[in-house]
C-alpha cells in the first residue's frame, strides 16, 4: 500500500487541519487529471499527479471568471513547479501556493491531501 | 519627441555626470509620441503615449520642468526666462521646440468647431466636440484640409469618430509630396472604398457659418457642408525663440543650423522641426533624432560626429488597410533616370522604380496596394546596392520559378541603417547576438531599441536575428514548450519511428518534466494522426473541449454539435435534434458551418443526449476538435439551374471520408457547384468548384481573423483525382505543420510555396505519394465515433460527472432568459 502524507507550508494554504474530509477512493479520479469533489458548500478542485507521486487539491472557481472549472482544467509543471491551467482562458496557478503564474490574478487557495488505504481525504481548517 | 531623444542620448553617455540637464516643455506632460498620437483615439490613454514616464527623468538626474514655456533669451548673459519669469542660466542651450500646425489665413478658420491635429489637447478637443455633434445630428460630416500624409491619417481619425470624413486637397493629387498621378488615383479609390470622400484641385475660400463651422466654400457655388473642420495643411517652425534673440533665420521662417546643430550663435543648438538644415525643415522624426544625436555628441566634444548630407524623407503611410510608400525620389524627370511602372487598377495596386540611365541603382519608387518589399526596396536605394540585369523584377518577382530577386538581408551592407527611428544599423543587431548581449529578438530590441519607434522595420529586424542566430550556429526553433525540444514535425517523426503511444512513455523518452497544457495536445494530436486513436484513449492529456468532447462554454456548460454531412438533413432528423433540445431545454441555433448546435448542457447531461442523438443515426460533429469540422456545399446541379455538378453529393462523400481526421489545427471544405461560390470554398482550407469538365480544386483558404481565399492546385479534375490530390494534401500538412497552424499560414512558410505544393501533390516530386495515399486510407478505415465509444463503456462515461463524490450537479449555473430561448448570466 502506497502511501502519501505531506502538509505544504506556503501562505495559501490552511496548515492547521481540523478535519480530515474522506472525499472519494484513489481510482474515481482520472490519473494525471483532476476532478471535483463536494465538501459542505464548497467546490474543490483534486488532482491525481501521478508523474509527481503527489495529490494536489484546490479550489475550483476560477478566479479569472469566476466559473467553477479548475477540476476540468490540464495539470503539468512550469520549471518544475506543479500547476493548473484553467480549460476557459488557460490561466495558470500553482497547485504549490496556488500562485497565478501567467498573469496577476489572486491566488488561489490550496488544499492538503492525503491518501489512506486507497481513499482520497482532504484537510479543512473548519 | 526630439527634446526627449536628446535626453535619452545624453543620459547614455559616460561624461554626462559633468553636466546639469534642465528641461522645460510648455506642455503639461512630458514628451509623448506624437507619431502615434491617432492610437489615442481608440485609447484615450495619454500615459501610453509617453516616451518616457516622468520618473525616468529623476532616476537618470534630468531635471524635468513641465508647463513652463520658455519666453525669452538673453544671449549676453546666457540666461532663460520662462513664462513664470523665472530665468535660469546656461553654458549650452538647445532649441527643440518643434512646429505648429499651419493654419492658411483663410476667412472664417477662427470659427468653432475648427481644429489643427498635433497636441493631445487637440486630441481631447476634437473629440468633446464630436460627441455634442452626434447628440445633434446623428449624420456629422467633418472635413479635413490638406491630403497630405498626415492629413489622411486625420482622417481615418475623424471617420473612427463616427464622422463622415472628406478630405480637401488643393493639389491635384494626394499625398503630393510622395505620389505621382497615378499612384494618387489608385490610393484615392481605395480610400472611397473605405468611406472617406476625397475632394482634389480644391481651393478654399472662406469657411462657412455663424460661430460655428457649417461648410467649407470653394467659390463658384461650390459649397461642402461640413460640421467640423481639421486644418493639416502643412507646419510652421515655432522659431520665435531664436527670432526674439536675433539668431539667423530662414526667410520663410526656421532657426539656421550647420551641419553641427549649432546656430549662429555657438553656444546655442537647434533639433527637430525647428531647424533649418540646408534650408530645410524636415517633419520626420528620424532626421530630428540624428540631430540629436549630434547635438548631444557636439556639446560633449565629439566634433567630429556631425549630420549626414542627404536626408532620407522615404516615408509609409500608417493607415490600416491602406498600403502607400514612397522612397528617395518617388517621381522625377525622364531626364535623370528610367521609370519602371507597373499598374492592376482592379486590385488596387501600383508599383513604381526609378532607375538611374546605366541600371545600375535604384533612385526612388512609390507603392500602393502592396507595400511587402518597401523594406529591402528601401535599404537597396539608401545602401546604392547593385540591381538585378532586368530591373522590372524588383516590382514583377522573378519570371519562372518561384524565388525572390532580393536575396537575403544578409546580403546588407553593415552599415545599412536597419531601423531609422532609433538609427540602429545592420551591424549594431547582428553585434548584440554576436556579443552575447542579446539570445533573441526580445533582447535585441531591449538592447538596440530597433523597432521600437513607427514598427516599420520590424520583419527586417525578425529575418536578421534569426538569420544571425542561424550562421551563429545557435537554431531558430519553433520547438515546441519547456518539455520537448523539438519542433512539431520533428516530434511527430521521432514518435512514428518508434512507435510511441503514451504520453508518458513519449515525455520520458524524448522529453523533459511532467508536460503542460501546450505539449500534451500537440502529442494527443500526433498520437491521433498517427493512430486515429479517439480523444478517448488519453483523455487527460487531450485539449479540454476533446477531453469532453464538447466545446465549454461561457458557464461552464457544453455545445452538442452532431455531424450534419453537407449540410443535407432529413425532417425526420431535423425532428430528433428538434425534440433533443427540447427535452434537455438547451438553446439552438444555425451555425455558420450549415449544421445545428445545441447549447447549454451540463456536464452530466452529455451522454444522455449524445445517447438519444446516436440512436437516431447521428455522430459526433468534432466541432471541439483540432480536425475536419465541415464541408459545406451548396445545393448544385441536383436543384439549381446553374449548377455543373452534384455539389451536395461530393461534399458528403468528402466529409464522410475525413470525419474525425485530427490535424494540426481545424480544417474545412466546401463544395460549389459553379463559380457563383455559393458554398464559400474559396474560403476554407480545401475547396472544390464545380467547372465544365471537372472540378478545380483550391486549397489553403479560411475565413477567421485573417481571411485568405485558398489557390488553385488542379482545374478540371474528376472525383478519383480530387480525392487523391486531397489525400497528398492533407496528409502532408498534418505531418508538417506547426501545431495550431490553418493551412494558409502553413502554405506561407512553405518553401517554394503552392508551386512546390503543386510539385508534391501533383508531380510526386518527393516520391511520397503514395505513402501518403496510404495512410490517410490508414486513418479512414480506423475512424470510430468517439461519442458512441464514450456511452458505450462505463469506464469512459465517468468522466462526465460534476462531482465524484456527489450525485448532485453545480448548482452555480445561472440561466437567464433570452428571446424564446436562455443563455448563460453575463460575466
Ligand atoms: C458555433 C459557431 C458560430 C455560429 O454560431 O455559427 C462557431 C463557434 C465557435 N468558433 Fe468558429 N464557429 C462557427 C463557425 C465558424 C466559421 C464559419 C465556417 O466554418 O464557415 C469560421 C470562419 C471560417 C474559418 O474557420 O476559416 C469560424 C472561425 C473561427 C476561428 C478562427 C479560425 C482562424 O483560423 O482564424 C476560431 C478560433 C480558433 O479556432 O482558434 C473559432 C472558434 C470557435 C469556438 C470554438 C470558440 C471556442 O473555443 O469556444 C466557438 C465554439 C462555440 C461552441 O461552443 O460550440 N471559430 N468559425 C460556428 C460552428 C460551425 C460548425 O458547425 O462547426
Ligand atoms: C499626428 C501626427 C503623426 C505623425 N506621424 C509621423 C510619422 O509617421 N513619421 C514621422 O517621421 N513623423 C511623424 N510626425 C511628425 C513628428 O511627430 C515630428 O517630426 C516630431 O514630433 C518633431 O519633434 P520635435 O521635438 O521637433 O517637436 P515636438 O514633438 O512638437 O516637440 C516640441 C515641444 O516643444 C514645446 N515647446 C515649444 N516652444 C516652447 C517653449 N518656448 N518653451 C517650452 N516648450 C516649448 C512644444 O510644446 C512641444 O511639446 C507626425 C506628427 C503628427 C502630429
Ligand atoms: S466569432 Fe468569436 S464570439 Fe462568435 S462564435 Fe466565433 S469565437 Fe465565439
Ligand atoms: S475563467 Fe479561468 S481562465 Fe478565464
Amino acid at each position: 500500500m502506497k502511501e502519501v502524507f505531506f502538509f505544504k507550508d506556503d501562505t495559501n494554504v490552511s496548515n492547521e487541519v481540523s478535519v480530515w474530509f474522506k472525499a472519494a477512493r484513489v481510482d474515481d479520479f482520472p490519473v494525471n487529471g483532476g476532478a471535483c469533489v463536494k465538501y459542505k458548500d464548497k467546490q474543490v478542485a483534486v488532482f491525481n499527479f501521478q508523474r509527481k507521486g503527489k495529490w494536489y487539491a484546490c479550489q475550483n472557481l476560477c478566479p479569472h471568471k469566476m466559473e467553477m472549472v479548475l477540476s476540468r482544467g490540464m495539470i503539468g509543471d512550469e520549471s518544475g513547479i506543479p500547476k493548473v491551467a484553467c480549460p476557459m482562458h488557460k490561466k495558470t496557478f500553482s497547485l504549490e501556493s496556488g500562485k497565478n503564474l501567467n498573469g496577476d490574478l489572486d491566488a488561489i487557495v490550496t488544499y492538503p491531501v492525503k491518501i489512506e488505504n486507497n481513499i482520497v481525504y482532504i484537510g479543512f481548517s473548519e | 519627441m526630439v527634446g526627449y531623444k536628446f535626453c535619452e542620448k545624453f543620459v547614455a553617455k559616460e561624461v554626462k555626470e559633468k553636466y546639469r540637464l534642465v528641461v522645460f516643455g510648455e506642455e503639461s506632460r512630458p514628451a509623448y509620441d506624437r507619431v502615434h498620437l491617432s492610437e489615442f483615439f481608440e485609447s484615450r490613454n495619454a500615459p501610453a503615449l509617453e516616451l518616457a514616464p516622468v520618473n525616468w527623468y529623476d532616476d537618470h538626474g534630468v531635471e524635468l520642468i513641465v508647463g513652463e514655456r520658455v519666453v525669452d533669451i538673453d544671449r549676453d548673459l546666457k540666461m532663460v526666462t520662462t513664462a513664470r519669469h523665472k530665468s535660469f542660466s546656461y553654458d549650452y542651450l538647445v532649441l527643440a521646440t518643434g512646429s505648429t500646425p499651419f493654419v492658411p489665413p483663410i476667412k472664417g478658420v477662427e470659427k468653432k468647431g475648427v481644429f489643427v491635429y498635433r497636441t493631445i489637447e487637440d486630441l481631447e478637443d476634437m473629440l468633446d466636440y464630436a460627441e455634442e455633434l452626434k447628440k445633434k445630428n446623428p449624420h456629422p460630416k467633418a472635413a479635413v484640409m490638406g491630403g497630405g500624409l498626415l492629413g489622411l491619417e486625420a482622417g481615418k481619425a475623424v471617420m473612427d469618430m463616427g464622422l463622415e470624413p472628406h478630405i480637401v486637397e488643393f493639389a491635384s493629387k494626394l499625398m503630393p509630396r510622395q505620389l505621382d498621378l497615378r499612384s494618387s488615383n489608385i490610393l484615392k479609390l481605395k480610400l472611397e472604398s473605405m468611406g472617406i470622400h476625397i475632394h482634389l484641385s480644391k481651393a478654399t475660400n472662406q469657411v462657412l457659418g455663424d460661430d460655428y463651422i457649417s461648410g467649407l466654400d470653394f467659390g463658384e457655388d461650390d459649397v461642402l457642408e461640413v460640421d467640423m473642420l481639421i486644418v493639416s495643411a502643412g507646419i510652421r517652425p515655432r522659431d520665435e525663440l531664436g527670432k526674439c534673440c536675433g539668431l539667423e533665420m530662414g526667410v520663410r521662417g526656421g532657426i539656421e543650423v550647420d551641419h553641427a546643430m549649432r546656430t549662429s550663435d555657438p553656444s546655442i543648438y537647434a533639433i527637430g522641426e525647428v531647424a533649418l538644415y540646408q534650408k530645410m525643415i524636415y517633419g520626420l522624426v528620424a532626421p530630428g533624432y540624428e540631430m540629436a544625436d549630434v547635438a548631444v555628441n557636439q556639446i560633449m566634444g565629439n566634433s567630429e560626429v556631425v549630420m549626414s548630407e542627404d536626408i532620407d524623407m522615404s516615408t509609409k503611410l500608417k493607415l490600416i488597410g491602406v498600403d502607400v510608400a514612397s522612397f528617395g525620389e518617388p517621381y522625377m524627370p525622364a531626364s535623370k533616370g528610367l521609370s519602371i511602372i507597373f499598374e492592376n487598377k482592379t486590385k488596387g495596386l501600383y508599383k513604381r522604380i526609378n532607375v538611374s540611365h546605366d541600371g545600375k541603382t535604384l533612385l526612388g519608387g512609390i507603392l500602393v496596394g502592396d507595400v511587402v518589399d518597401y523594406n529591402i526596396l528601401h535599404q537597396m536605394y539608401l545602401n546604392g546596392m547593385p540591381l538585378p540585369e532586368n530591373a522590372e523584377e524588383l516590382i514583377l518577382g522573378a519570371r519562372g520559378e518561384g524565388g525572390s530577386v532580393f536575396g537575403s538581408v544578409m546580403d546588407l551592407p553593415d552599415t545599412a541603417q536597419i531601423c531609422s527611428c532609433e538609427s540602429v544599423s545592420k551591424r549594431a543587431i547582428c553585434n548584440s547576438l554576436i556579443e552575447n548581449q542579446a539570445i533573441d529578438l526580445k533582447g535585441v530590441v531591449r538592447c538596440t531599441k530597433a523597432t521600437t519607434g513607427c514598427g516599420g522595420c520590424k520583419p527586417m529586424v525578425v529575418d536578421l536575428v534569426n538569420e544571425t542566430l542561424k550562421k551563429l550556429g545557435k537554431e531558430v526553433k519553433d520547438s515546441i514548450c519547456e518539455h520537448f525540444e523539438f519542433t512539431r514535425q520533428e516530434l511527430y517523426s521521432i514518435l512514428k519511428i518508434r512507435g510511441i503511444q503514451t504520453f508518458d512513455e513519449a515525455i520520458d523518452s524524448c522529453g523533459r518534466g511532467d508536460g503542460c497544457e501546450i505539449c500534451k495536445p500537440v502529442v494527443a494530436s500526433i498520437f491521433a494522426s498517427l493512430y486515429n486513436d479517439t480523444a478517448n484513449k488519453e483523455a487527460v492529456i487531450q485539449d479540454s473541449n476533446d477531453r469532453f468532447l464538447a466545446n465549454i462554454q461561457r458557464n461552464g456548460t457544453y455545445s452538442v454539435v452532431p455531424r450534419i454531412p453537407g449540410g443535407e438533413i432529413t425532417p425526420e432528423r431535423l425532428m430528433v435534434i428538434g425534440a433533443v433540445g427540447k427535452k434537455y431545454n438547451l438553446y439552438t441555433k444555425i451555425t455558420g458551418g450549415q449544421r445545428i448546435d445545441l447549447f447549454g448542457a451540463q456536464l452530466h447531461q452529455l451522454p444522455g443526449i449524445w445517447k438519444e442523438l446516436i440512436d437516431a443515426g447521428f455522430e459526433s460533429g468534432h466541432a471541439y476538435g483540432k480536425s475536419l469540422r465541415t464541408v459545406k456545399s451548396c445545393v448544385g446541379s441536383t436543384w439549381c439551374r446553374y449548377g455543373m455538378d452534384e455539389s451536395v453529393s461530393f461534399a458528403i462523400e468528402l466529409e464522410n471520408r475525413y470525419k474525425g481526421l485530427r490535424s494540426p489545427h481545424k480544417i474545412k471544405g466546401g463544395v460549389s457547384g459553379c463559380i457563383r461560390e455559393c458554398a464559400e470554398a474559396r474560403g476554407k482550407d480545401f475547396g472544390v468548384i464545380a467547372v465544365e469538365g471537372g472540378w478545380n480544386l483550391y486549397v489553403c483558404g479560411n475565413g477567421g481573423a485573417t481571411p485568405k481565399h485558398a489557390v488553385l492546385l488542379a482545374e478540371q479534375i474528376d472525383n478519383a483525382t480530387c480525392l487523391k490530390y486531397l489525400d497528398r494534401f492533407l496528409m502532408y500538412y498534418i505531418r508538417t505543420a506547426a501545431p495550431l497552424m490553418r493551412t494558409a499560414t502553413w502554405l506561407e512558410k512553405l518553401e517554394g510555396g503552392i508551386e512546390q505544393l503543386k510539385r508534391i501533390v501533383i508531380n510526386d516530386s518527393l516520391g511520397l505519394g503514395d505513402e501518403l495515399e496510404r495512410e490517410m486510407q490508414g486513418l479512414v478505415e480506423a475512424y470510430q465515433c468517439e461519442w458512441k465509444q464514450a456511452i458505450e463503456s462505463e469506464e469512459m462515461t465517468k468522466r462526465f460527472k460534476h462531482f465524484v463524490n456527489s450525485e448532485e450537479t453545480d448548482e452555480n449555473i445561472v440561466f437567464v432568459p433570452m428571446r424564446e430561448q436562455k443563455m448563460p448570466q453575463p460575466w
